[in-house]
């Protein structure tokens, strides 16, 4: 059953189908070859229909419509079926019974009470929107409040994270394992320099492929008082493998005003050369005096303590003791310690470019029955027993352009070795004295390439008494001079080819050596 | 012998009191130490802007300066790795080791880039706690200075309210700063460029940029004439618009390149003192930004 319209339903629909009859109108004049779509000529029907239930909006609307509509089939845009269906609904509309045929007054009345509601109502929800915008907004400017915290969070949390693992390992000591070996081509090789007895690694090397020492490192921070280095060297010797623990020491580093003190097996700070690892070395075997005053390296067992003064140029004073028998000293009971060592060094920079150092050393031997033995060599028969004192001197220039190294740079070195020693050699009485230097050159003229030169040499002045002994003075001095090339395409590998004359024995030899050098695993820095 | 006896004596003296000492590895932070504790530190730097923070030595000069040290203000995560560790161990002084208020490493307060996935020395010159050059972020600039003048504080305490204000009076000056910088980098995001090391990864993570190729194929490792070659056959078909490198980066790789593929070769500041105009963080940064601009015109 259709109830009658209320008489807001009334206006709603006379102002709705004004507005359709004015969009009909609108719709012809703009495009009047488009045809309107059925729909909204069915909707606009029936608002009029209902609309015609009001008296008022039926004088209005049959007005419009008579305009719109002769408007609209002159330009042919409303078909004329479709008139007539219109006129039939409008007609069907008059026949409507108005149920409340209210009179003109009071529909201006509920029109203007319509109109304060609708304005009412519009107020209430501008409102209403403003508030929920000022809510939006105070939840954005919370929102990204939020959003920078956590991102600070997040970044405070990665930064933790990526400035220290915590795994169960963490704690392990840095382990670094050094490799070497070489292909020599020696003909004329020695054992011993005419003129010294002698102990440790020393001598020429055979002809062919020598597998090196494997220097096995590890080392860490004790505590926050001290640090703690163990190197083992692995060699191969007549077909057994020989342990020897080259270094095994502590270092105070919570010690103020310059001052730390090493207890252990140690190298001597005694010359320049003597406190690296022979990989380190710029040519394949050590110079002569090394191998004659320290038999390649002196290695103390004891106590070191050294100073640095509070000067802008370092300035560094150091005393050893030592106790152990590594060549030259020789452990005994009688006197303890068998050796000391008194050591100072001074350095500074000249520009950016340029940085030097100079040392002094001095060491004091006992010697009681030492012996020249070589590895794996049994004991040797003839001992000395005396005093052996070494004063040493050695300085190294350093240059880079800039003080930057990474393409060019120059390192020269030298030391210079004199000692004295008397006493008693094989039942006779023995005073000789001995000096050895060597000066080197080593130019990077490419970043991964090196070039050096050097010149090293001994010579015993071991008077006239100890002829047909080894100590017999050869009346001539011992040397070599030596090339280098060598290629590391990084920090970490080093092939060398090296090529020595060397004058070590009355008749010179011509040696050519191929060497590498490998690091893995951490491998801490190398001192100046 | 009288004489000598003073004189010895007045070595072991301790220093007069007043400035705290403070060894810098690098120039950056040699910069920001002056701007936040200015005449209150007696500053030692240990690299020039001309020297590679990697391969420096522990020369004699370096554990001279860092025996007298109240504080060392280095990079770390390794960066100094050849070098620091030694001068550390040699120095004969308790208050900057390890672990210590005196030891002060910039990159623990900053998110690290690269951090390799893979930790092996085929890689290269890795560092396993990421990229070190962590400084070329102005974000990363204001965190560290936070950190940093929190730590001269604590070291000395006398002069805390000093530090304070001058990190306060630094940061208002640095983020006017870095608001203008903020405000140039839409002119730059997406910049093509090669780089010779990895020395710019921050740089460019704060810009956008884009880094299409680093010469070195593995960092800190030459690249080699084959390696050159590659790279060129690579970019040639959509080359960047320059190659960029540090002060103390060979110059050969990068103008080899930049000659084949037609494009600029440039060096940017990358620290402080490596140029006239660059005496101060502030204007590596303006100076940084106005060579990259210039490139994009």
């Amino acid at each position: 059953m259709v109830l009658p319209p209320t008489s807001r339903q009334k206006v709603h629909a006379c102002s709705r189908s004004l507005s359709y009859l004015a969009n009909l109108f609108m719709h012809c004049q703009r495009d009047s070859v488009v045809p309107l779509n059925y729909s909204d000529i069915f909707w606009t029907s029936i608002n009029l229909t209902i609309a015609s239930a009001s008296r008022r909006c039926k004088v209005v609307v049959s007005g419009s419509v008579v305009v719109i509509f002769r408007a609209g089939v002159r330009s042919g845009c409303i078909p004329v079926k479709t008139i007539s269906a219109i006129l039939v609904l409008i007609l069907l509309a008059a026949l409507f019974p108005a149920a409340h045929a209210d009179d003109l007054g009071s529909e201006v009345a509920e029109l203007r009470q319509l109109l304060s509601q609708l304005q009412q109502d519009y107020e209430s929800r501008v409102s209403d929107l403003e508030a929920r915008l000022a809510r939006a907004e105070q939840l954005a400017s919370g929102a990204k409040r939020e959003a920078s915290e956590a991102f600070d969070i997040a970044e405070q949390t990665s930064i933790d994270q990526t400035s220290g693992g915590a795994a169960a390992n963490t704690f392990n000591p840095s382990v670094g394992t050094t490799l070497s070996a070489r292909y020599a081509n020696i003909d004329g090789s020695w054992e011993d320099i005419p003129g010294f007895v002698t102990a440790g690694e020393i001598g020429s090397g055979k002809t062919g492929f020598t597998l090196g020492e494997v220097e096995f490192n590890v080392k860490a921070s004790v505590d926050d008082r001290y640090f703690g280095n163990v190197t083992f060297a692995i060699h191969d010797d007549g077909g057994e493998t020989e342990v020897e623990l080259e270094e095994a020491w502590l270092q105070t580093t919570g010690l103020p005003a310059g001052i730390a003190l090493t207890g252990g097996r140690f190298f001597s700070a005694a010359g320049y050369l003597n406190g690296f690892h022979r990989h380190a070395d710029d040519f394949s075997d050590r110079p002569l005096p090394y191998q004659a005053f320290y038999g390649g390296q002196y290695l103390v067992d004891g106590i070191q303590a050294r100073w640095i003064a509070p000067t802008s140029l370092l300035f560094e004073f150091g005393a050893e003791l030592n106790w152990g028998g590594g060549f030259p000293a020789s452990a005994n009971d009688e006197t303890t310690p068998g050796a000391h060592t008194l050591f100072a060094k001074l350095g500074g920079d000249v520009g950016a470019g340029n940085s030097w150092q100079l040392g002094v050393s001095w060491v004091s031997v006992d010697a009681i029955e030492r012996g020249g033995a070589h590895h794996g060599e049994a004991e040797a028969v003839s001992t000395f027993t005396g005093d052996s004192d070494l004063a040493a001197m050695d300085l190294v220039w350093k240059w880079a352009p800039n003080g930057n190294s990474g393409q060019r740079s120059f390192k020269m070195q030298g030391e210079y070795f004199r000692r004295s020693e008397s006493g008693d050699f094989d039942g006779l009485e023995y005073d000789g004295d001995q000096t050895g230097w060597y000066l080197q050159g080593v130019w990077q003229f490419k970043p991964r390439w090196r070039l050096g030169l050097r010149h090293d040499a001994v010579d015993a002045d071991n008077g006239s008494l100890l002829v047909g002994t080894e100590l017999e003075d050869p009346g001539r001095n011992s040397s070599r001079d030596s090339l280098m090339l060598d290629w590391s395409p990084s920090a970490y590998s080093r092939l060398r080819l090296q090529y020595t004359n060397d004058e070590v024995l009355a008749e010179s030899d011509q040696q050519w050596m191929l060497q590498y050098i490998m690091s893995i695993g951490a491998h801490g820095a190398h001192a100046f | 012998m009288r004489t000598v006896a003073v004189m010895f004596l007045a070595l072991l003296a301790p220093l007069p009191a007043g400035a705290i000492n403070v060894f810098s590895c690098e120039p950056e932070w040699g910069s920001l130490v002056r701007e936040l504790a200015g005449e209150l530190a007696e500053l030692t730097i240990a690299t020039t802007a001309f020297q590679d923070p990697h391969r420096l030595e522990a020369k004699p000069s370096l554990i001279a300066a860092i025996r007298k040290a109240d504080l060392v203000v280095c990079t770390g995560a390794d960066l100094e790795i050849g070098w620091l560790p030694l001068l550390l161990r040699r120095a004969g002084n308790a208050a900057i080791q390890s672990g210590g208020p005196g030891h002060f490493m910039a990159a623990d307060y900053v998110r690290k880039l690269e951090t390799p996935k893979i930790i092996d020395r085929s890689q290269g010159d890795i560092h396993p706690q990421g990229n070190p050059h962590v400084h070329l972020d102005p974000r990363n600039i204001r965190r560290i200075a936070d950190a940093l003048a929190q730590r001269l504080a604590e070291i000395d305490p006398m002069n805390a309210a000093a530090y304070g204000a001058r990190l306060a009076d630094f940061q208002s000056r640095w983020d006017t700063a870095s608001a203008e910088w903020e405000g140039r980098k839409t002119g730059l995001v997406g910049l093509r460029l090669a780089s010779h090391h990895r020395s710019f990864s921050y740089l460019a993570a704060w810009l956008d940029l884009n880094i299409v190729a680093t010469l070195e194929s593995k960092p800190g490792i030459p690249p080699s004439g084959a390696q050159l070659a590659a790279l060129l056959e690579q970019l040639s078909p959509n080359p960047p618009v320059a190659v960029i490198r540090t002060p103390y980066e060979n110059e050969k790789p990068s103008s080899w390149l930049s000659a084949r593929l037609g494009i600029p070769a440039i060096t940017l500041p990358y620290t402080t003192g490596s140029d006239q105009m660059v005496t101060d963080l502030f204007a590596l940064f303006e100076e940084t930004l106005r060579s990259l601009e210039d490139v994009r015109q």
